[in-house]
């Protein structure tokens, strides 16, 4: 089986999303566009060499629907022969985007893939693009759906997660991003965005906030009580599921939660022949990756399943792992994490995550194999882990190995 | 004679009456489709018609909704393959109804359409309604008293006849879903507010004439039947339509607890139609409506809260060597919460009420009582005050015996104590006439013994009323060892009168009602002792579809009654009297001073104000979280089975004489969950074998409570159900 390699990782800064943000005026299209450009420049591709372009993305409509990834090969500047493939995987997609890259490369299907992803998350909003599990009874109700905030409560609830836990967490997350920054630790990755007359737009993450700390966390409004308890009562269907609780804790907040942001990512997969003729040198290995369906209603701890299931499939443990990204969609999820397995805290998320820089859907799962690349580049360490919970009950996960 | 006639005025409109003999009400039949089919066909086809006017022959009255016996008729006739039978039904009807929609309109032939109004002389409901949404223009009567809506949903089903697609399409699925999920109904000119009905007048014939002799052909083409239509509200993947089912859909799974399968099949055609053309939504409204008239648990809670609970409510069981009688005047001796609501009921029924108290501030209390009902009432329904004083003027507070002396039945509501109630029993018994029947409502104590303070003990019988009496539709009369038929068939009569449903069973104790919810309560009881989670206890019980959980329901009735539940137990039983976990549960709350709602402390915290706050954690205290909780199923079984196997005993012990009482008296008595139709519907779905295994794993695991009665036993080798020996 040949080799899947990542030769390069690139992303855009996230910025917030909304009015205000910085990318706001820029559309899907372009930012898209412009990350493959950036690929393709600093590594000297040529037009045509791509076998296809998988970009992840989780609200398809408007200026994201109609199968993005082609068009965005076609506002790039690669060539009309690289096609172009648009998934989704709702918070996963990104990441599924580079392992189905990396497992066509083991099949011997191509040579090289770029895999990624978007989302202008103030551009197009979330849930925009309708979705059955939400509307259709049948499903809604057959499997007690509930909006993520509910869930991620209920994982709190469910797992004994406090919000005093859950804003340390934040602060963590926050402080760990900003030193981070300071110390050019996202250099390698991230791409500064300028407009066409090459005016700088934006080069750093705009969400970080270095000065927050636990008493102004501890001061948020929990964003999902309302929902929870009032109206339309959403409480009431995760407790039909799980009625051995009496209430949920509602724990999360603005500010212990993910960001809303715009951004896009990309990776460039290639096997080792690809390397050889651009004389381009792999950076890791893709070792394993999986994929997982778990509980829709709790709907948020595919990490752990899918975790247990690469290290099956990469014939490793829990400890062959130095350093873990799991997507902090909710602090609950990474808390569990670390419950779960009984993992240091310190080797998790070493530089921050969505809490502090924000959580682009279709773009993250790319970013957080970028970010932990080049980590285990910095500390030099060899393998890393990355993780990520899905909506409507799933997860996803990728192992890479430095060579 | 027909259900539908139809007579041409002179200017060209045909007037099809819907009038359907020796009956009260209009129900369609299938005879009467097939009328109705053939009469619109005529009128359309005959060129000298104009248009047409749809109305009833019942002053007051439109239509009562479907024979709901013909559709199970119809079920039973196409044994080889009833869903099939049952949809094409359904389409025929849609195919009659869509060309009443279309005027007979068609486009393609260049054959223009005639109008067609409804005039709605009153309540129209159900079918009654459905068909009334097909025509161009419902002009409905101004009678407040008449009653507009589609209360399908209370049955088991749903409007399956267009009613779910046309009030979707006409008022959006915000505006609709009080209707179609709850079975609101409404009088006229609310359901003109809400877009139900187009006029309320006082003449609706003469306007629906006058309106279908002036009606354009724009006036003739429904909303949904022009180009660019859109759902008021927007469909389910409009921004608006999406938020709109996202909250339906945790709405309805929030309060119904899941119970429910008839509402969440209506929210499935609710959506699945809105997506589609109108055509496309009834095909998909008619698949999802068979779908639950194939469910056996529709056709149980039909049988039951439907079909039986008529049959009970026309007494069934009274004694047929009885006169009718008619009670004129009724004597109520106590004036405390159940007397309050007794003399309430009896006065609104025009009976004549004298309400003894000791003393006559608890006497007008009592009295008072009605008042605040009725003046309640008359806000809600935006009456004058005072519209209902006919009424209190029948109830007549005293503290006087001699008072009694007209009295047809008297009934007592003292406190429950035997001594007490011989003594006001034989101190009226002094003053009344050897044919006045004398009534207990006593829930605990046995009527035979109460009877022996009486010199003519076949007069006298149990009448237990349920808590609050306005509210709660059932009584369970109680024939003590020595009380005759005329009494029991005074009493069904008197229940009949009061517009309660009656059950008639033999005296023991508990007799049938308590005698169920008594185990129940204790099943929950003995697992809160045991540790498991209270909020699970009793959301269990709310997914099974019963109104309260047995913790909830114990702080509500509160824990001094259980105690005292107990203690009369244990006297009647002796040694083999179990109380176990329960009991020490129960006592140690007693104990403690923590009461239910009544002293603001229970097995729940209230506010000052009252309000039940969240489960009371010094509970877990004494009695510690178990670290395994149970999965839901288990609860839920010990919760069902503690009642229905005790309905099988009563059955067994001739306390109970008929299930199908057993089926109504328990969704009515103690809030059974109506979808199964009851205990003995319920045993008959799951089957005798899966009771019998199951009672014996609890048996195992829990104690003999759990044994399963005989009757099952052979119920199970002879393969027979309770139904099916019903039949036979």
């Amino acid at each position: 089986m040949p080799d899947a390699f990542i030769y390069d990782a690139v992303r855009s800064p996230r910025g917030k999303g909304r009015k205000d943000g910085a990318l706001h005026e820029i559309s899907a299209l372009r930012l898209s566009a412009d990350i493959l450009n950036a690929l393709k420049k600093r590594n000297h591709l040529p037009e045509d060499g791509i076998e296809d372009i998988i970009w992840g993305c989780v609200t398809q409509i408007a200026e994201q629907g109609g199968c993005l990834a082609r068009s965005a090969v076609l506002a790039s500047e690669f060539n009309q022969s690289v096609p172009g493939l648009t998934i989704n995987r709702f918070c996963a997609s990104g990441m599924e985007a580079v392992n189905l890259a990396a497992t066509q490369i083991q099949a011997g299907v191509g040579h090289a893939y770029i895999a990624g992803g978007v989302e202008m998350m103030g551009r197009v909003a979330m849930g925009s693009d309708g979705a059955a599990i939400v509307a259709d009874p049948i499903l809604a109700i057959g499997r007690n759906f509930v909006p993520q905030g509910i869930a991620a409560d209920l994982l709190a609830t469910k797992f004994g997660i406090t919000r005093r836990d859950a804003d340390s967490f934040a602060l963590e997350s926050q402080k760990r991003a900003h030193t981070a920054w300071q110390d050019g630790r996202f250099q390698k990755s991230v791409i500064s965005i300028i407009d066409q007359n090459g005016l700088p737009i934006l080069d750093h993450d705009e969400l970080i906030r270095p000065d927050t700390n636990l008493d102004t966390l501890s001061e948020l409004e929990p964003s999902f009580r309302s929902i929870g308890e009032n109206f339309p009562a959403f409480d009431q269907v995760a407790l039909l599921k799980y009625p051995e609780f009496e209430k949920l804790s509602h724990i999360h907040h603005v500010g212990n939660s993910s960001g809303v942001v715009d951004g896009a990512s990309a990776v460039l997969v290639g096997n080792a022949e690809f390397g050889d003729q651009l004389g381009l040198t792999p950076r890791a290995r893709i070792k394993a990756t999986a994929r997982i369906g778990s509980e829709p209603t709790i709907m948020l701890t595919g990490p752990i399943p899918a975790t247990e299931k690469i290290l099956r499939n990469a014939g490793m443990t829990i400890a062959d792992i130095d350093l873990f990204e799991v997507n902090e969609a909710f602090a609950a999820v990474v808390l569990y994490f670390i419950q779960a397995f009984e993992v240091d805290p310190s080797i998790v998320n070493s530089n921050g995550g969505a809490i502090a820089m924000g959580h682009p859907l279709g773009a993250t799962g790319a970013i957080l194999i970028g970010t932990l690349l080049d980590e285990l580049e910095r500390a030099d360490k060899q393998i890393g882990l990355a993780t990520l919970c899905a909506a409507g009950g799933m997860g996803a996960a990728t192992i890479i190995e430095r060579v | 004679m027909t259900d539908f006639s139809m007579a041409t005025s002179d200017d060209g409109i045909a007037i099809i009456t819907w009038d359907v003999p020796n009956s009260s009400m209009n129900v369609l039949s299938l005879s009467g489709l097939s009328e109705l089919t053939h009469l619109f066909a005529k009128a359309f086809e005959d060129d000298s018609i104009k248009g047409v006017v749809l109305t009833s022959g019942k002053a007051g009255n439109f239509a009562g909704g479907m024979d709901l016996n013909l559709l199970a008729g119809v079920r039973e006739q196409m044994r080889a393959n009833p869903a099939q039978g049952l949809f094409d039904l359904i389409m025929d009807m849609h195919k009659l109804m869509r060309r009443i929609e279309l005027g007979n309109r068609n486009e393609g032939a260049n054959r223009i359409g005639k109008p067609v109004a409804c005039a709605m002389p009153g309540t129209g409901l159900g079918i009654g309604l459905e068909l009334a949404l097909c025509t161009h223009r419902i002009f409905a009567a101004d009678d407040d008293n008449a009653r507009i809506g589609l209360p399908e949903i209370k049955v088991g089903l749903f409007p399956g006849a267009g009613g779910t697609t046309r009030l979707i399409r006409k008022l959006g699925i915000n505006a609709a879903a009080p209707f179609l999920l709850e079975g609101k109904l409404v009088n006229p000119t609310e359901a003109k507010s809400s877009g139900i009905v187009d006029e309320v007048v006082s003449d609706p014939l003469r306007s629906a004439h006058d309106w279908v002799l002036q009606a354009t052909t724009q006036d003739i083409i429904k909303p949904w039947d022009s180009k660019h239509y859109e759902i008021p509200g927007g469909s389910p993947y409009s921004a608006q339509g999406f938020t709109t089912m996202l909250a339906a859909n945790a709405l309805v799974h929030g309060r119904t607890y899941g119970a429910f399968s008839h509402v969440k099949s209506l929210l499935s055609a609710i959506y699945e139609g809105a997506l589609v053309d109108f055509d496309t939504a009834l095909r998909i409204e008619a698949r999802w409506f068979v779908s639950v008239m194939m469910n056996p648990t529709s056709s149980a809670m039909i049988r039951s809260v439907f079909l039986n609970k008529k049959r009970l409510d026309k007494g069934i069981a009274r004694p047929t060597n009885v006169a009718k009688s008619d009670i004129s005047r009724v004597g109520v001796l106590g004036a405390g919460m159940m007397g309050s609501g007794i003399a309430l009921v009896s006065a609104s029924a025009g009976i004549n009420v004298v309400l003894l108290d000791q003393d006559e501030e608890r006497a007008q209390r009592g009295k008072d009582y009605a008042q605040k009902f009725l003046d309640k009432q008359a806000a809600r329904k935006k009456e004058e005050m005072g519209a209902q004083s006919p009424i209190l003027d029948r109830i007549r507070p005293t503290t006087d015996v001699e008072n009694l002396a007209d009295c047809d039945l008297i009934i007592e509501a003292v406190f429950e104590d035997p001594v007490v109630k011989a003594k006001i029993t034989r101190q009226v018994e002094a003053i009344v006439s050897d044919d006045c029947i004398f009534a207990s409502n006593t829930s605990t104590l046995p009527i035979t013994s109460l009877a022996e303070a009486c010199q003519i003990p076949e007069r006298f019988i149990g009448l237990h009323f349920f808590s609050p009496v306005e509210k709660m539709m059932l009584v369970e009369i109680i024939r003590g060892k020595s009380t005759d038929d005329q009494a029991v068939a005074i009493a069904l009569d008197f229940a009949r009168k009061i517009r309660k449903t009656p059950i008639v069973v033999n005296d023991a104790r508990f007799f049938y009602t308590n005698r169920c919810i008594v185990p129940y309560l204790n099943e929950g009881l003995r697992m809160a002792g045991e540790g498991i989670n209270r909020a699970l206890i009793d959301r269990a019980a709310r997914m099974l579809g019963f109104p309260v959980g047995p913790i909830q329901l114990l702080d509500e009735t509160s824990l001094d009654l259980a105690a005292m539940i107990a203690r009369i137990s244990q006297k009647a039983l002796g040694a083999a009297y179990d109380g176990g976990l329960a009991d020490e549960v129960t006592f140690w709350m007693v104990d403690t001073g923590r009461l239910g709602r009544k002293s603001k402390a229970g097995f729940f915290d209230y506010s000052a104000e009252g309000k039940r706050l969240g489960y009371w954690g010094g509970f877990n205290e004494r009695f510690p979280l178990a670290r395994l909780q149970p999965q839901v199923d288990d609860v839920q079984q010990r919760l069902l089975l503690s009642q229905v196997l005790e309905a099988v005993r009563a059955l067994e012990e001739n306390v109970l004489c008929d299930i199908r009482e057993g089926d109504v008296g328990a969704i009515l008595g103690w809030g059974f969950p109506a979808w199964s139709g009851g205990p003995f519907s319920w045993l008959d779905m799951v089957g005798a074998d899966w009771i019998i295994q199951k009672s014996k794993a609890l048996e195992q695991q829990h104690g003999e409570r759990f044994a399963c009665p005989e009757l099952l036993r052979d119920m199970s080798k002879s393969k027979k159900t309770f139904y099916s020996q019903l039949a036979a």
